[in-house]
C-alpha cells in the first residue's frame, strides 16, 4: 500500500492528533532521533535490558500487541541517529500511554534520555513524551504484508490450533 | 446514580494511609468524594454576559458548595452544591490567557470539539444537543443534589431569585433528575439495570475497596496537586492556585431508548427468561446486578446486592473467551480488568443520576425523553475520560471484534454486530439498534473552594 507524504490518506483525528492508517502490514512506527554525542554505548546496552526483561517475563512486551521490533543505529553524516521501528496491531494513539507505562516500568523510557529533544520533565508529563514520539514518527510510504491485516493474536491462535489438531491426529494413531 | 441508599462515609480531614499525602479535604469539592443522599437533582447550565456578574454570582455561591469535609453522613444536609466552570467560563471570568494556556489541550478545546475522537457521530454528535451545551457560550454548571423533589424546588426557586440580582447570568437550560423507583435494593436506571456497582476507592480516603475492584487508587488520579500511579504529581495549569485539588468532569447527557430496548429483547427472547439473559449479555450482568462470570445461566439476585461479592472476578482467568460475559459487554469494555494494561490509570469516578419518567412495564414507547446524565470524573480527560471512550467503548477493533461498539451506550448506526460467544457456535447479531443517544455533553474543572475564591476575586486587567 502506498501511503502520500502526511502518512495517511484522509485526517482521522486522535486524542493525540491524526491517526495513521492500518495497512496491509497493519501499523508500522518508526521514531527516528538523534543520539546525543557520546552515548551510543549507553544506546546499545539497552538492547541486553529488553532482552533481560523479556526473559524475565515473557508477556513483558504483551500489551504494545507487538508483531516486531528493531532498534538500530546508523550515521547519516549528521551524527549518529536511533531508529526504532515497529510493526502493531494497534494504532499509536490508542496505546501510547500505555506504551509509555511499560517503557516506565521495564525502565527502558531511560533510554530516550540519550536522545536529542526528549523532554527533561519526561517523568511527570506524558502528553510530552508523547508529542516527541509524534514529532520523531516518520510515517512509511510504502507497507507491504505477505499475510495482510492479521495480527499477532490471529497468528499465535492459528499456530495453536496447529499444534492443538497436530496433538489431536497423534491421539488417534 | 441517585438512590435511596444512605450517603458513602467520609473520612476525617487529615486522615493519611499508605503513606499518601494528606487529602485536603476542606478544601476539595464533595462531588467526587462523598455521594449523599440525594433523591432528586438539578443542573443548570449557565452564560457570563459580562466578568464582573459571574464573580459577584459566584462570590454569593461559594458558602454553599459543598467540601469533602463537611458532607458526611452524620450531619443532614438536605442539599448539596458543585460549581464547575468550562475553560470559556474560566476565560468568561477574567483568567488571563497566559493562565488560560496552561491548561490541557482537550479541556481547551472542549468536548463538543473533539466529539470525532469520542465516537459522537451521527444522531450522537455536537449538531444535535439539546440545551446550549454544545454552544461556547456555556460557562459553568451548578450542579444541586437534594434530599427530595420538594428540597430541589426549595433550591430552585431561591437560586432562581439569586439571579435576579445578577443581569449578567444566564441560565441555558436546565435539567431535573431524579431516582427511578423501584422495589429492588439500590439505583437503577431506565433500561432496569441496577447501577453504581464499581466504584474505585481512593488511597488515603479510608474506604476499603470491595473484593475484585482491585487495589486503592492514588489520589492524583482524581484530584490535581497530588502524586498519581506514576508515583510524582504532574505540573498543574497555572495559578496553582486555582488548580490545586480540583479535578475534571466530563458531562454526557444519554438519552435511553427504552421501547426499542424492550422490543429487541422481544424480538431475541421468546420467553422472559430468554429476554432476561439477552439483556444480561448486553450489560454483562444480569438487571439485578449479578455478574454473568459468577452466575452465568441465571439471575442471582442476592449475588447482585451484595458488594462483597458482585465485584469479585475477572476474566483472564475465569472467562477468557465470553462464554459467560461477552468480550463486547458494556462492564468488559469500560472495564476490562485483568485483560487490559495500565487499569489503574484509567479509572474514573461518576456521578450523577436519571432523568426523565419511568417507562411502565408493557407501555409502548411514548416519545419521551429519559435518560442518564452524569458526571466523570478525573485528573486527566485525555488519558481517563477519552480513552475510554475511544478505545473501549466506540472502537471497532476493542478484543478483535471487528464490527462492534458498546452494546449499551456505543454509538450505533444499524451496521454493527453484537457477538454472543456460545459453544459449538457463536451467535452474531447483526444490524444492533441504537439504544441510547448522546443529547449533550461538556468538559468542566471543578475548582476547590481556594479555586472557587480566586475566580470570585479576580479582576479584569
Amino acid at each position: 500500500m502506498a501511503i502520500p507524504e502526511e502518512g495517511y490518506f484522509k485526517v482521522e483525528k486522535g486524542r493525540y492528533g491524526a491517526i495513521y492508517p492500518r495497512t496491509p502490514a497493519n501499523y508500522g512506527f518508526s521514531v527516528i532521533a538523534k543520539v546525543k554525542p557520546g552515548r551510543e554505548q549507553a544506546v546499545r546496552d539497552y538492547g541486553k535490558t529488553i532482552e533481560d526483561a523479556v526473559k524475565g517475563a515473557p508477556n513483558v512486551l504483551a500489551p504494545l500487541k507487538l508483531h516486531y521490533l528493531r532498534w538500530v543505529l546508523f550515521d547519516v553524516g549528521s551524527g549518529l541517529h536511533f531508529m526504532y521501528q515497529g510493526i502493531f496491531d494497534t494504532d499509536f494513539d490508542k496505546y501510547i500511554e500505555d506504551a509509555v507505562a511499560l517503557f516506565n516500568a521495564t525502565g527502558v523510557v531511560s533510554v530516550f534520555t540519550n536522545f536529542e529533544g526528549w523532554p527533561e520533565d519526561w517523568r511527570t508529563n506524558t502528553p510530552a513524551v508523547i508529542k516527541f514520539f509524534r514529532e520523531h514518527q516518520a510515517p512509511s510510504f510504502l507497507e507491504y504484508g505477505e499475510y495482510p491485516y492479521v495480527t499477532a493474536d490471529e497468528i499465535k491462535k492459528a499456530l495453536q490450533l496447529k499444534e492443538n489438531f497436530s496433538g489431536m491426529l497423534d491421539l488417534m494413531q | 446514580m441517585l438512590t435511596q441508599t444512605p450517603p458513602t462515609q467520609t473520612p476525617a480531614v487529615g486522615v493519611t494511609m499508605e503513606s499518601s499525602p494528606r487529602l485536603e479535604l476542606e478544601e476539595i469539592q464533595h462531588f467526587l468524594v462523598a455521594r449523599p443522599a440525594a433523591l432528586a437533582a438539578r443542573y443548570e447550565f449557565l452564560s457570563f454576559r459580562n466578568p464582573a456578574s459571574g464573580r459577584k454570582w459566584l462570590a454569593g455561591m461559594i458558602d454553599k458548595v459543598g467540601t469533602a469535609k463537611g458532607v458526611h453522613p452524620t450531619q443532614l444536609d438536605s442539599r448539596w452544591v458543585t460549581i464547575a466552570f468550562t475553560w470559556n467560563g474560566l476565560r468568561a471570568l477574567g483568567v488571563a490567557e497566559d493562565a488560560l494556556a496552561t491548561f490541557p489541550e482537550e479541556f481547551r478545546q472542549g468536548m463538543a470539539a473533539r466529539a470525532d475522537i469520542l465516537g459522537a457521530t451521527g444522531t450522537n454528535h455536537p449538531d444535535n444537543w439539546r440545551g446550549g451545551i454544545a454552544s461556547s457560550d456555556l460557562h459553568a454548571v451548578i450542579i444541586l443534589f437534594a434530599r427530595d423533589d420538594k428540597e430541589r424546588e426549595r433550591c430552585r426557586m431561591e437560586h432562581e431569585k439569586y439571579l435576579t440580582q445578577h443581569a449578567g447570568v444566564e441560565v441555558l437550560s436546565t435539567l431535573d433528575l431524579g431516582a427511578i423507583p423501584s422495589k429492588r435494593s439500590g439505583a437503577h436506571e431506565h433500561f432496569g439495570y441496577r447501577d453504581r456497582l464499581s466504584v474505585p476507592a481512593i488511597e488515603g480516603m479510608g474506604d476499603e475497596p470491595t473484593p475484585g475492584s482491585g487495589r486503592r487508587i492514588k489520589a492524583g488520579e482524581f484530584f490535581l496537586g497530588y502524586p498519581d500511579e506514576e508515583g510524582e504529581a504532574p505540573a498543574l495549569p497555572r495559578p496553582e492556585i486555582l488548580s490545586n485539588n480540583g479535578s475534571y468532569i466530563a458531562y454526557m447527557r444519554l438519552e435511553e431508548h427504552v421501547g426499542a430496548f424492550r422490543d429487541f429483547l422481544k424480538q431475541h427472547g421468546k420467553t422472559k427468561d430468554e429476554q432476561e439473559l439477552i439483556a444480561a449479555k448486553l450489560m454483562g450482568r444480569w438487571r439485578s446486578g449479578a455478574p454473568l462470570v459468577l452466575s452465568p445461566d441465571k439471575d442471582d439476585p442476592e449475588l447482585g446486592a451484595d458488594m462483597q461479592r458482585n465485584n469479585d472476578f475477572n476474566y483472564a482467568k475465569m472467562d477468557p473467551h465470553g462464554y459467560g460475559c461477552p468480550l463486547g459487554a458494556h462492564i468488559r469494555r469500560m472495564n476490562p480488568r485483568d485483560t487490559a494494561a495500565n487499569m489503574e490509570r484509567r479509572r474514573m469516578i461518576r456521578r450523577g443520576g436519571t432523568y426523565g419518567p419511568a417507562l411502565p412495564e408493557d407501555a409502548p414507547e411514548d416519545g419521551v425523553e429519559r435518560g442518564i446524565a452524569a458526571f466523570i470524573g478525573c485528573a486527566s480527560l485525555v488519558r481517563q475520560f477519552e480513552f475510554a471512550m475511544n478505545v473501549w467503548m466506540n472502537d471497532k477493533t476493542f478484543h478483535e471484534l471487528g464490527n462492534e461498539h458498546d452494546p449499551i451506550c456505543g454509538t450505533q448506526d444499524g451496521s454493527l454486530d453484537f457477538t454472543i460467544p456460545k459453544r459449538p457456535v457463536k451467535k452474531k447479531i447483526k444490524g444492533l439498534p441504537q439504544f441510547s443517544t448522546l443529547r449533550g455533553g461538556a468538559y468542566f474543572f471543578l475548582p476547590a473552594i481556594k479555586g472557587l475564591r480566586y475566580l470570585s476575586e479576580l479582576e479584569t486587567s
